[in-house]
């Protein structure tokens, strides 16, 4: 394939690191002053990023590493879709605390042009050097109230635990490119139905070990309460939602592509890890007094059942995979526009007892919040039920019922802590008056919210297919 | 025209009412408060009328379901709904209880009422879509959907300790629904269709059917429910309002019972042939030792919540006799219970709306002051322990005589029940109605007023009609309940 032609496939990340590159050098001549131009040009360039995905030439460029298929352009969709929410979130935030600051979209830009590498890696080299620009991205992104020492200390404690984590990924893919002989996951393949021995294995459990940092499951998941309850709340809702879809796609991809031939042996580590992430995400999150740490236990447990979708190693669990992680970004988005939107003298409410009464004081914000909780509870007919509905359909299919009971049981010991927020707002008395709620964070609250439902019974009919299709492109046999 | 979606989402245009009413109206205001009731009252009487012509159209000769409809939705699943023998009383029943419990609730309920009458009426819409639906899929989203609204009117308008009580029924039900929710995604995967009337012919492995079977169980078992996990009941019951209980044993009970039908039964016929010998024994012992247990309480309210599982226990046990009459005395026990355990949740919200408090030992002696309200009482008492002319009688005979044809044990056994429900029921009457006045308080107790007349009315005239003309129920499950032992014979190969 000639250079022009790998250059048509890579556009979306091109039209990302141009537009990056381009709103960095505005941003430094004109000073914070122009932030909000900065952050317009940035949803510009993530919509422009959006339609290269969509409508872009598909294949395989430079010499494979670098795949465009319907999965790189299903999950590049919705990444640059969350990546365009949480700028809106949190240039509205930041400009409320006068803290407002042009690298804030520039940065999540950054964090989007990674992930989107990471969602379309075909090597082992694209594949750390998606998981690296993202990784600093975020890192950044997680300390940017540098006056704050909890934010600080977020990002350091991320930073730190993540290179961790990447030299886990790196030791893995040396392993791997050692025994293999190639970095490229198809030659992988080839090399593992060959029988590449036990040297092959080694690297991959270590390369799953670091992906599982990246994607905060159990037992890796030590700094995500930590990074979640300090870094600031716009960020959260950005890191809790497209980085996960963008390293679960990643995961889905190395594994399914790189190592067919040795499912049995992946699969069991990647089963582990998911019925761990379950256990965990339930019973630590019902000791949880803060929102923030609440939310970063429920997002463990989620991936859990993400994983268990993985690791069917199957069509329809890859299909359910990507329907679920969709779902679960939108209602967790909402969670944490919600938060943003509930403020008490100047204090964002990121207790559950601050909750106390909020059905009184704030009735819609009350209903988005009760909606979005009874989703990821998993009752029908909300939108988190549904997504349920397909990884545990996928993993029954599969023969992995014994898990999925086990994670349906699960499921009911975190029913508890979101009833516990349900019956805060709608049982107790009210503390006190809370702050007018900003109008975009309102919005998406109620954006989010109205998908769970009763958009989402629409939304389906279109997922359904459209995740069909991603999954096709894993040629899966 | 679409009649049964029709009746499904009428009281959906009552809470497009009330909420139209709170975001334009002002809330706090009595006038609002005054028209949300009214919404609620009107909704709840279209839909009734609406089930009655549902009923009066439905052709009783024809075993299968009627007035299907049927749309796709996506991945497979359908939007269908339709009615056979077995659920179209329900939806009467549903429909019928309804406009009194909002009736009931008129004065009683003083905080938040147009929340109140919102989730009355969608608790409505869900429980009458759960005896429509004719997916397993839709089936699951309204039987699972109904938790919501329900855990409000506990936690919110009920009593003391309200969110204990709210906490427990919604995570002991929701614990059945995830394994059966497993069971029902394990079989759209063997048998890949999510109809109902399909998957009654599908022959699912009968050692996959055990499994199945248990998963369900699990599920209805809690929710009808049975011994040992009805505790959940007593406390739910206790602490939700006079309408929640109303609402929670005249129709959510019988949500399970009608899960064994619809599904064990017919769709896994050897597992259930199996365990049949399981549900006698716990059917059993529901009924002679709740009897038991009501028999010592000192709260009005958990007595009769535990004679409601005693009750329940005489459904199981006619369900799996196997036999068209003890079926149709489970289905008509149901629905009699329905009606009269109801009755009795409202009999003691009579009392507890005027004095406050469901201690027994506070009351006595109250023929002298509310004689009105004593032969109610009395009627609803009499149809509770099964006295021939009752619609109690009825179920309990023919439940037991089925039972016989199947187990002759199990029938001597369900029988020292009815025994027992007149020592506990009886027992309560008197401590409450006769004797003497002693307690002061209970001077000015004022007897039922016009409104209470006109709620315990229909519900009198119900026990009346369905204790002396038992076949108006018969005609119509009649056919429906020949198909059904039809496809369980045929599956367990009997």
């Amino acid at each position: 394939m000639s250079f022009s032609g790998a250059l048509g496939i890579a556009l979306p990340e091109l039209v990302l690191a141009i537009g990056a590159l381009v709103l960095l050098v505005v941003g430094a001549f004109r000073g914070d002053r122009s932030t909000s131009l900065v952050s317009t040009g940035a949803g510009l360039v993530l919509a422009a990023a959006a339609a290269a995905a969509c409508w872009g030439p598909m294949g395989a460029a430079f010499s494979g590493g670098f795949v465009a298929d319907q999965a790189s352009a299903f999950a590049k969709v919705a990444i640059y879709l969350m990546s365009a929410i949480a700028i809106l979130l949190g240039d509205r935030w930041l400009h409320r605390l006068n803290g407002a600051r042009f690298e804030y979209p520039v940065l999540i830009l950054l964090a989007a042009l990674g992930m989107g590498v990471m969602a379309s890696a075909g090597d082992l080299i694209s594949l750390y050097l998606g998981v690296e620009l993202m990784s600093l991205a975020t890192y950044v992104l997680a300390a940017f109230r540098r006056d704050d020492a909890r934010s600080s200390e977020a990002g350091l404690k991320y930073f730190v635990l993540g290179a961790l984590s990447s030299g886990l990924l790196l030791y893995g893919a040396s392993l791997i490119y050692g025994f293999a002989g190639s970095v490229r996951f198809p030659e992988i393949a080839h090399a593992v139905a060959a029988g590449a021995g036990t040297g092959v294995i080694f690297g991959v459990v270590f390369l799953i070990c670091g992906l599982a940092f990246k994607v905060a499951a159990a037992p890796f998941h030590m700094w995500t309460p930590d990074v979640y309850e300090g870094a600031p709340t716009p960020v959260v809702a950005f890191l809790a939602a497209a980085p996960k879809l963008a390293a679960m796609v990643l995961f889905t991809r190395a594994m399914l592509q790189g190592f067919p031939g040795a499912t049995h042996q992946w699969a069991q580590v990647v089963l582990a890890v998911a019925v761990i992430s379950m256990a965990v995400g339930a019973l630590a999150g019902l000791v949880q007094k803060n929102l923030k740490r609440l939310l970063a236990y429920s997002s463990i447990a989620n991936i859990g059942y993400a994983l268990m979708a993985l690791a069917t190693g199957t069509e329809q669990g890859v299909q359910a995979l990507l329907v679920f992680m969709v779902l679960y970004m939108i209602d967790v988005t909402g969670f944490f526009a919600c938060l943003l939107a509930l403020n008490r003298k100047g204090e964002p409410m990121e207790t559950l007892p601050s909750l106390a009464g909020l059905a009184k004081e704030r009735p819609g914000l009350a209903l988005c919040l009760t909606g979005l909780s009874f989703s990821t509870m998993g009752i029908p007919p909300f939108s988190g039920f549904w997504g349920k509905f397909y990884v545990f359909k996928a993993a029954i299919a599969a023969g992995l019922w014994p898990v999925a009971v086990f994670g349906l049981v699960t499921s009911v010991v975190a029913a508890f802590y979101y009833l516990r927020m349900v019956k805060t707002m709608w049982f107790d008395p009210s503390p006190g008056q809370t702050d007018p709620a900003p109008i975009d964070a309102r919005a998406i609250a109620a954006a989010a919210a109205l998908f769970s439902f009763p958009l989402v019974l629409a939304a389906l009919a279109a997922l359904d297919p459209l995740a069909r299709l991603a999954a096709t492109a894993f040629h899966i046999v | 025209m679409p009649i049964l979606s029709l009746i499904t989402y009428a009281p959906l245009l009552g809470v497009v009412g009330i909420l139209a009413l709170r975001l334009f109206g002002k809330p706090q205001d009595p006038k609002t408060v005054e028209a949300s009731k009214w919404i609620a009252l009107v909704a709840t009487l279209a839909t009734l009328a609406l089930s009655v012509l549902l009923v009066v159209q439905f052709n009783p000769n024809d075993a299968g379901f009627q007035f299907v409809e049927e749309t796709p939705w996506f991945a497979g699943f359908s939007y269908r709904m339709g009615v056979d023998g077995i659920s179209v009383l329900f939806v009467l029943l549903t429909a019928f209880l309804m406009p009194i419990c909002i009736a009931a609730s008129w004065k009683s309920i003083e905080k938040r009422v147009l929340e109140y009458m919102f989730a009355f009426l969608l608790l409505e819409t869900l429980i009458i879509g759960v005896f429509c639906a004719l997916d397993i899929v839709l089936f699951y989203i309204f039987f699972e959907f109904g938790l919501i609204p329900m855990f409000l009117i506990i936690g919110i308008w009920g009593g003391q300790r309200r969110v204990y009580a709210a906490f427990k029924f919604f995570l002991y039900t929701l614990l059945g629904s995830v394994l059966m929710l497993a069971a029902i995604l394990a079989m759209i995967g063997i048998s890949h269709t999510s109809s109902i009337p399909e998957l009654m012919t599908y022959h699912f492995d009968p050692a996959v059917q055990r499994w199945l079977w248990l998963a369900f169980f699990a599920s209805f078992a809690v929710k009808l429910p049975m011994w040992p996990v009805h505790t959940w009941l007593p406390d739910a019951h206790v602490e939700a309002p006079t309408a929640g209980s109303v609402i929670l044993a005249g129709i959510l009970l019988k949500l399970g019972g009608y899960g064994f039908m619809r599904f064990s039964l017919p769709m896994f016929p050897q597992a259930s042939q199996f365990f049949t010998p399981l549900i006698f024994a716990l059917s059993v012992i529901a009924v002679v030792y709740t009897s038991l247990v009501a028999f010592r309480q000192v709260d009005f309210k958990k007595l009769i919540a535990y004679s409601s599982v005693a009750h329940m226990g005489f459904v199981t046990m006619g369900i799996f006799s196997g036999n068209a009459v003890g079926e149709q005395g489970a289905i008509f026990q149901m629905l009699s219970h329905g009606v009269i355990s109801g009755a009795l949740f409202l009999c003691v919200g009579v009392v507890y709306d005027r004095m406050h408090t469901r201690e027994i030992a506070f009351y006595g002696g109250l023929v002298t002051r509310m004689p009105l309200y004593a032969a109610t009482f009395m009627l609803f008492t009499m149809g509770n322990v099964g006295l021939p002319g009752t619609s109690g009688f009825v179920g309990e005979i023919l439940t037991m005589t089925g039972a016989y044809g199947a187990s002759t044990w199990t029938a001597l056994f369900a029988a020292s029940g009815v025994i027992l429900s007149a020592v506990y029921a009886l027992s309560l009457y008197r401590r409450v109605i006769f004797g003497e006045l002693a307690n002061p308080k209970l001077a000015a107790i004022a007897d039922l007023e016009l409104r209470e007349v006109a709620i315990f009315t229909p519900l009198i005239v119900g026990t009346l009609v369905l204790g002396v003309q038992p076949n108006l129920v018969f005609q119509v499950t009649g056919p429906a309940v020949d198909q059904l032992l039809h496809l369980w014979r045929a599956g367990a190969g009997l």
